[in-house]
């Protein structure tokens, strides 16, 4: 794969700089052709497995417009969406806290996102009318996003609260753990409670793409330009958090305004993917830490990079969770936390390896 | 599509299976043979019991054993009579301490769980019955009757079964034999496939299933295998069934244009869910969607 030339113990000369942007060139190009590539292996892959003759033949076929247009594009775009908001508000929460480890789920934002879902689920089930992932409308999409914005907001004010404030990062990571399997735990406890918002919440909380349609793509991407724009305004600021807290004060940064401005940013990313797919594990964890390896810079670029690598990532593995088994289904939160596992898995055996 | 499974062929494989599960017993006791093959017996029919699963909890009190339960699990919910009985968690999740106060003499149970180990070592006799095939719920009444030291009666309720699964099956309108027929379970999407006890009522009315034997009993299919598919009649819970049109490329599925759809309550859906005693009913809601939509 990549050279080894960034690795090379040579004090970072402009020569260095300089093979930097080129591999950050070199990755654009890739993640643009992974890009074109899960989009079309997500539109050639339906309910008979990856298949590009049965995809010629579906294309001609009278039942064109129903199985691309409504179904099959939807779902592919949607999965792109749904990885770029996770790559980007990974992105953003590892810039914010300074530590590699930081992502949505790890700040609780996913878990709080998760359980006002689960919430709003029970409380339709209860009140007579079931309403899932599956059968949300538009207008119950919004609802549901809405409370997912709440929920996530509200899980990770939980997580700096017990925290006392970002500052000390292991004291945050430690709290959102604390705070995810809290709230992790309600949700459990709601399910047990009310066995019949079980029926809704099982497929949703072990992610899927299958029912995206035209007005979640709308949602999603309405949401990620505008996280996009905002986040690259702030890329310069995140930048200087790199140095270190005082250091980004002393350069004339508010930092309050700019830690919740951040905040809410992720917030938002996280509550509109996991209110439209459910909970896809790993994906904002595993992007910008292959963006960092690859092809390190600044936060102008590891924001859309992250972005871009979340949406390949996600393309993927919705491909390979409609293919593996077809007709039938994996969920792709299962796939992601297998892949993302493995990579995990196997980044810590060469670390600790001499 | 596939043809339903001739009726013969799965008779044959109960009966056999009926011959070897009675063991000799003592005068006046009773013994058995459960589905992971330990052997039960009992010095006289047990008085006590506890179910953790609504179908046996139901072929306990139609095989006349309702004064006998002690015990029922969190999502037994019929008959109304037994709304009193203390509720003792469920198969995942079974209240041990609750269940040992008890002092059953035997727990009925399905399939391996963790909590039936802990209670087979505190010494209660746990009885395993599996209950997926309407072959199973034969076996499972044979047993439950031998028992409750009534061995007649197993095969005198899965007569009635029989029986009314046949009425309903006369009374499905004869333009909507062979239907193809999409049954939802949950909003996964989930289908019970002709492999499934619903599929095996389904075939008995004469319906078509969209997902074959091979693809298991309860598949998570893609959306698209359904709007490629397109079933004549869509069935399921009736509040999901409304919404499917607004599902992605279902709105232009001839059954949802035209509502043929089969929606049911919960309690309705309850009865077609469980492979229990109440499956000729199950049969009769389903012939009753079907003679409605028939008229329409």
């Amino acid at each position: 794969m990549n050279g080894a030339a960034g690795s090379q113990p040579v004090p970072r000369s402009e020569r260095a700089q300089d093979t930097d942007a080129l591999r950050r060139r070199r990755l654009a190009w890739r993640l643009a052709a992974l890009l074109l590539l899960g989009l079309a292996a997500g539109l050639a892959t339906g309910a008979g497995g990856f298949s590009p003759t049965r995809f010629w033949a579906d294309l001609h076929g009278e039942q064109a417009w129903l199985l691309f247009g409504e179904i099959r594009a939807p779902r592919t775009f949607g999965a792109a969406l749904v990885g770029a908001l996770l790559g980007l508000s990974g992105a953003i929460a590892q810039g914010l806290f300074r530590n590699p480890l930081a992502d949505p789920y790890l700040l609780g934002s996913a878990a709080g996102a998760a359980l006002a879902v689960v919430l709003v689920l029970a409380a339709a089930a209860l009140a007579g009318a079931t309403l899932s992932l599956a059968t949300a409308l538009w207008l119950e999409r919004i609802g549901l996003v809405v409370a997912a914005f709440c929920g996530a907001l509200a899980g990770v004010a939980m997580t700096l609260a017990l925290a006392r404030g970002a500052v000390q990062t292991l004291r945050l990571l430690l709290a959102g753990v604390v705070v995810g399997v809290l709230l992790g735990a309600v949700s459990d406890l709601i399910t047990v409670a009310w066995p019949d918002a079980l029926r809704g919440k099982q497929a949703f909380m072990l992610g899927s793409t299958g029912f995206l349609g035209h007005s979640s793509l709308l949602l999603l991407g309405g949401g990620l330009a505008l996280l996009t724009w905002a986040a690259r305004r702030h890329a310069r600021a995140l930048d200087a958090l790199t140095l270190g807290e005082d250091s980004a004060a002393s350069l004339g940064l508010d930092l309050a305004r700019v830690r919740l401005a951040l905040v809410l940013m992720l917030s938002l990313g996280t509550a509109l993917a996991v209110s439209q797919a459910g909970l896809v594990a790993f994906v904002g964890l595993v992007s910008p830490h292959l963006v960092r390896r690859h092809a390190p810079g600044a936060h102008g670029w590891l924001l859309g990079a992250s972005a871009a690598m979340g949406a390949a990532l996600l393309l993927g593995a919705d491909v390979i969770s409609r293919a593996v088994i077809a007709p039938q289904e994996l969920p792709v939160g299962v796939v992601t936390a297998v892949l993302g596992g493995l990579y995990l898995f196997v980044l810590l055996q060469r670390r600790g390896q001499p | 599509m596939k043809r339903p499974l001739s009726r013969r062929a799965w008779l044959a494989g109960p009966l056999l299976l009926a011959a070897s599960m009675a063991v000799p017993a003592a005068a006046g006791g009773v013994a058995l043979r459960d589905d992971r093959g330990t052997e039960h017996r009992f010095a006289a029919p047990p008085r006590r019991i506890v179910t953790l699963l609504p179908s046996l909890t139901e072929a306990i009190w139609v095989l006349g054993g309702g004064s006998r339960l002690v015990g029922v699990d969190r999502y037994s919910n019929w008959p109304a009579e037994l709304a009193g009985l203390p509720r003792v968690g469920s198969m995942d999740d079974a209240h041990v301490e609750a269940i040992v106060a008890l002092a059953p003499d035997v727990v009925l149970a399905s399939a391996s769980a963790r909590s039936l180990d802990r209670l087979e070592a505190l010494g209660l006799r746990v009885v395993r019955l599996k209950s997926e095939t309407h072959a199973d719920v034969r076996r499972s009444l044979q047993r439950l009757a031998l028992l409750l030291g009534t061995p007649a009666e197993g095969e005198r309720v899965w007569a009635r079964l029989e029986r009314e699964m046949d009425d309903a099956a006369l009374r499905v309108p004869a333009a909507l034999r062979g239907a193809r027929i999409y049954f939802e379970i949950g909003g996964g999407p989930y289908a019970a496939g002709a492999q499934s006890f619903i599929g095996e009522t389904m075939a008995r009315l004469g319906l078509a299933n969209i997902v074959s034997r091979e693809l298991g009993p309860f598949p998570k299919l893609n959306p698209e295998y359904v709007v490629r598919a397109q079933p004549d009649i869509l069935m399921g819970v009736r509040a999901e069934l409304q919404g499917m049109g607004a599902r992605p490329g279902w709105g232009l599925l001839a059954a949802v244009r035209n509502d043929r759809r089969c929606g049911f309550e919960t309690l309705q859906y309850d009865v077609l869910l469980r492979p229990g005693p109440r499956l000729g009913e199950a049969a009769a809601l389903l012939a009753d969607c079907l003679v409605r939509l028939g008229k329409a």
